[in-house]
């Protein structure tokens, strides 16, 4: 389902249906929405309410050290459509994947966004910290508009009315901080400690939790976030809590290698690594590009939406991805 | 160029130093510093500006996990570095003689959907904006475009199935009109085009037509990553590929391989009536473009192994091989021995041309006003030479290689715009390649599915051989990304990661000059005529930087573990 709710003199509404959107398709869009968020059907009025308001918030999207598969994946959304989104929705002013402008003209957008203030920062990347070059300059490995990543987040992110980090690279510092982090990664939360900061970490995250998470803001301000500071309505049950293989699990039916006949049966995938137990993210519930997700694709999930996951920091320290962890 | 008509294009007086940094609508973190006397492009800089070093963090690790780690150097260029890290460790091991059948279809499956979902992104969302002039359709008349549009979807076949009907033009001029007036233009804020820019010289009605595909693509590539997502799990990042095949049993049932097909006619009939149809109109207004932006070599790895053939290059339905000074009569067989990597100008110590079995660097990182030194990425040469990688080259070699459908289709487009093969090499020829390499992959694909429908019907359901991790090896895999030829190297000691190295396309065309201080293809395309009408919006440069999709963040280095230094490792 699509809907564009468009700018323009007339109210929302009207808007709407001139789009050929009646309300009732637009109201159960909304009930959708309510229901990624975990809210019950009566909270889509206030959904309504947010994403026909003529004051769209301004958005900052910033990419530091990454690999931009975080903005790929917002990308596939489709309740709503990216361009309802990034058009409708919010007013998104700076983002170097999609925004016409270059160079200074780019750099212009971003820096009359943050002087007006009231903006939300949705960080993508981690912040290398590690001082470099003939200045012995911190941050330096990264640079954009000849700025260190650091400086340039560390501006956005003390500015922002809330700052939303997206992907566990801008969550927790991700592939790059892995050991023995060359560039002093950080994530973000761990530099600006006590700002508003929301954790959306996966790699990538699975979209839908970043339109509930901006949603939720819109309506009802900062979700409640877990220890780890990712909201509790995407992240408050694990991978293995909803896995459709979790009998097998139960029974003690263990699948001993990719190429036998008990992978292909779809036995459990712990023996081969599997992180479901540990790892809190909604990926077997929503899954990704309304289809599939790894375990019913035969590979184990890897824990992408856990902290430093990549050294294992949740599996006893066990990096290795397809480590027997049925004794775990 | 025969039969091309370059209009006379705008020059900007005088001399003036740009610098674009962010270059924006790329993967990661480029700086382009260009000096322009009276209009040209005299003197240019390609810098990466971020150093992540990804084959450190590798190093002690289970070659099995590297492809995890090595798909998060692009999560747009997704899956093609997991893919290529599966076949270096295979190659090491020796499984890739006797990986399924299966295996090797599946895997070409979600390649191909790859091809289509980063084409049709690139074209549309990365490079239509250096051409289109968003806020030009508002002077539109939508039925003349609605007229415009039946020719234009008639392009590549008689009877399209999409065509913009008036109804759908308007609701999209509406849309436009709708974020002008409210004076917030979110991601068109501060656009090169905005209050007319005398480089964009499409008419409204054309500005339209592409505005409303711009939109309808944001949808359609929705359904290529699901494609992809059918065997692959999710997009981005796949995760289904192991060490002697693919994970996806369920991949072999009837539902998910009628459900690719669904998914893959709605992107073919895109691809065939919309995608190919407005490259090429677009281009037929921006023929001068086809004599600015050229390079000189050109290399290919090929993709999309035969059954059985996934040890041989050679087994591809496209073909591998380098052609040197535009020699299209004279294709050469791709040598491993022949590359070698320069440091002179990038952020390392100094150091001689090295392969890659022997190279050590140190990183030094100077300043960004240093004029000698200035980006963290290396140069690779082939022979000595820079070579241009991606799809210009794909279909440069395959056509000098006489394959029929690079033949058939690079010949269909140079006669739609009436030029002649010349004109290939150029930034125009650059985009071009990229739909032709789009189009012959989506056509192919039928036929792939059949084969996999005929391997499941014969009773064989094998998608992943078991095997045993060597104590010691090394191996090589090569892919041919939608952006162009990746390899990544391993070394493998005590079961354990010694070394791995990853070549990648971004590397060959944006990084620096080489030791004989000649610039990188990017800078050589960038000083090939290179036209700037207004300094302070140079679309231009951004025109030829985007002909090439660059990739920045998978140009990863290597820093070895214990001293800190950058190093190059040991390969074969």
């Amino acid at each position: 389902m699509k809907f564009s709710v468009g700018h323009g003199r007339e109210g929302a509404v009207e808007r709407l249906e001139k789009r050929g959107v009646t309300r009732r398709d637009f109201m159960k869009f909304c009930g959708t929405v309510a229901a990624v968020m975990g809210m019950g059907p009566a909270f889509a009025p206030k959904v309504a309410e947010a994403l026909t308001s003529d004051t769209r918030p301004d958005v900052v999207w910033l990419h530091n050290a990454e690999c931009t598969g975080c903005s790929e994946s917002i990308l596939r959304t489709v309740e709503p459509y990216v361009d309802a989104l990034i058009l409708d929705y919010i007013s998104l002013n700076y983002h170097e994947t999609l925004m016409a402008a270059a160079g200074h003209a780019a750099e212009k957008a971003l820096w009359d966004t943050v002087a007006a203030g009231n903006y939300v920062a949705v960080i993508e990347g981690g912040i290398p910290t590690a001082p470099a070059g003939t200045a012995n300059e911190p941050g330096a490995h990264g640079k954009v508009g000849g700025h260190t990543m650091l400086s340039t987040t560390t501006k956005v992110v003390s500015g922002a009315a809330a700052t939303i980090t997206y992907g566990t690279c801008a969550s927790y510092g991700g592939v790059q901080k892995a050991a023995p982090n060359p560039t002093a990664v950080k994530g973000v939360g761990e530099l600006f400690p006590g700002k508003a900061i929301i954790n959306v970490p996966g790699c990538p995250p699975n979209p839908f939790s970043l339109v509930g998470t901006i949603v939720h803001f819109l309506t009802k301000g900062i979700p409640e976030l877990d220890a780890v500071g990712r909201p509790i309505p995407f992240y408050g049950e694990t991978v293995h809590d909803n896995c459709p293989r979790q009998e097998f699990f139960d029974n003690d039916q263990f699948a001993p290698s990719f190429g036998s006949e008990e992978a292909r049966k779809g036995w459990c995938l712990r023996k081969l690594g599997c992180r479901g137990p540990e790892t809190y993210n909604n990926c077997s519930t929503v899954k990704f590009n309304q289809y599939s997700w790894p375990v019913q694709a035969g590979h184990p999930c890897i824990g992408c939406s856990q902290p430093d996951f990549w050294d294992g920091a949740d599996w006893d320290g066990e990096t290795y991805m397809y480590a027997d962890l049925t004794n775990l | 160029m025969s039969g091309c008509t370059p209009k006379a294009a705008p020059m900007a007086k005088g001399k003036h130093d740009v610098v674009v940094d962010p270059v924006t609508r790329i993967e990661g973190h480029l700086r382009i510093e260009a000096v322009v006397e009276d209009g040209k492009i005299v003197d240019v800089r390609s810098s990466s500006q971020l150093f992540r070093g990804l084959e450190i963090i590798l190093k002690g690790r289970d070659p099995r996990d590297a492809q995890h780690f090595t798909q998060r150097s692009c999560g747009v260029c997704t899956y093609v570095h997991a893919l290529c890290s599966t076949r270096a460790v295979e190659n090491a091991v020796g499984v890739d003689k006797e990986l399924p059948h299966n295996a090797t279809i599946i895997r070409n499956l979600v390649m191909a959907a790859q091809f289509m979902h980063d084409h049709i992104v690139h074209f549309y969302h990365l490079h239509a904006l250096d051409f289109v002039d968003v806020t030009g359709c508002l002077s539109a008349d939508v039925s003349k475009t609605a007229e415009l549009a039946v020719g234009v979807a008639q392009t590549v076949r008689k009877d399209p199935k999409l065509v913009s009907s008036k109804e759908e033009l308007q609701k999209t001029k509406d849309t436009v009109k709708g974020i002008v007036d409210s004076g917030r233009l979110g991601i068109f804020t501060n656009a090169y085009f905005l209050g007319g820019h005398p480089a964009y010289i499409l008419p409204p009605e054309v500005n339209l037509l592409a505005t409303d595909h711009y939109l309808k693509a944001l949808h359609l590539q929705v359904k290529a990553a699901r494609a992809m997502a059918i065997f692959g799990a999710k997009n981005p990042h796949t995760q289904f590929t192991v060490m002697g095949g693919v994970t996806c049993y369920e991949g072999l049932t009837d539902k998910y391989i009628n459900d690719y097909l669904d998914l893959y006619a709605d992107i073919k009939d895109f691809v065939l009536d919309c995608y190919i149809p407005d490259l090429l109109a677009v281009a037929g207004f921006y023929k001068d473009w086809a004599a600015i932006g050229g390079t000189t070599n050109f290399m290919s790895f090929g993709e999309f192994p035969t059954p059985g053939g996934e040890a041989d290059l050679n087994s591809r339905y496209i073909k591998p091989g380098v052609m040197m000074n535009r020699d299209l009569g004279n294709v050469e067989t791709y040598d491993p021995a022949m590359i070698e990597e320069h440091v002179k100008h990038s952020w390392y110590k100094e150091d001689t041309p090295k392969h890659p079995y022997n190279g050590v660097t140190d990183p030094m990182y100077t300043s960004l006003d240093d004029k000698n030194k200035y980006s963290w990425s290396k140069a690779p040469r082939y022979n000595g030479k820079a070579v241009e990688v991606g799809p210009l080259a794909t279909c440069l070699v395959n056509y000098g290689l006489g394959h029929p459908e690079f033949k058939t289709y690079v010949d269909f487009v140079l006669n739609h715009l009436g030029v002649g093969p010349e004109a290939l090499f150029s930034t125009l020829g650059r985009t071009a390649g990229r739909g032709i390499e789009c189009l012959i992959t989506t056509l192919k694909t039928d036929e792939w599915v059949n084969d996999l429908k005929e391997n499941i019907a014969k009773g064989d359901l094998d998608i992943c051989k078991d095997w045993d991790m060597s104590a010691e090896a090394q191996g090589v895999g090569y892919v041919n990304a939608p952006r162009g030829g990746l390899s990544h190297w391993i070394n493998i000691k005590d079961s354990k990661i010694d070394n791995f190295q990853l070549v990648v396309p971004s590397t060959w065309n944006i990084g620096p000059r080489c030791d004989n201080d000649l610039p990188g293809p990017l800078e050589e395309a960038l000083l090939d005529n290179t036209p700037i009408a207004d300094p302070e919006r140079p679309v231009e440069i951004l025109r030829t930087v985007h002909s090439y999709d660059p990739c920045i963040a998978c140009g990863v280095h290597v820093i070895d573990n214990k001293t800190g230094n950058v190093k190059k490792f040991k390969i074969l």
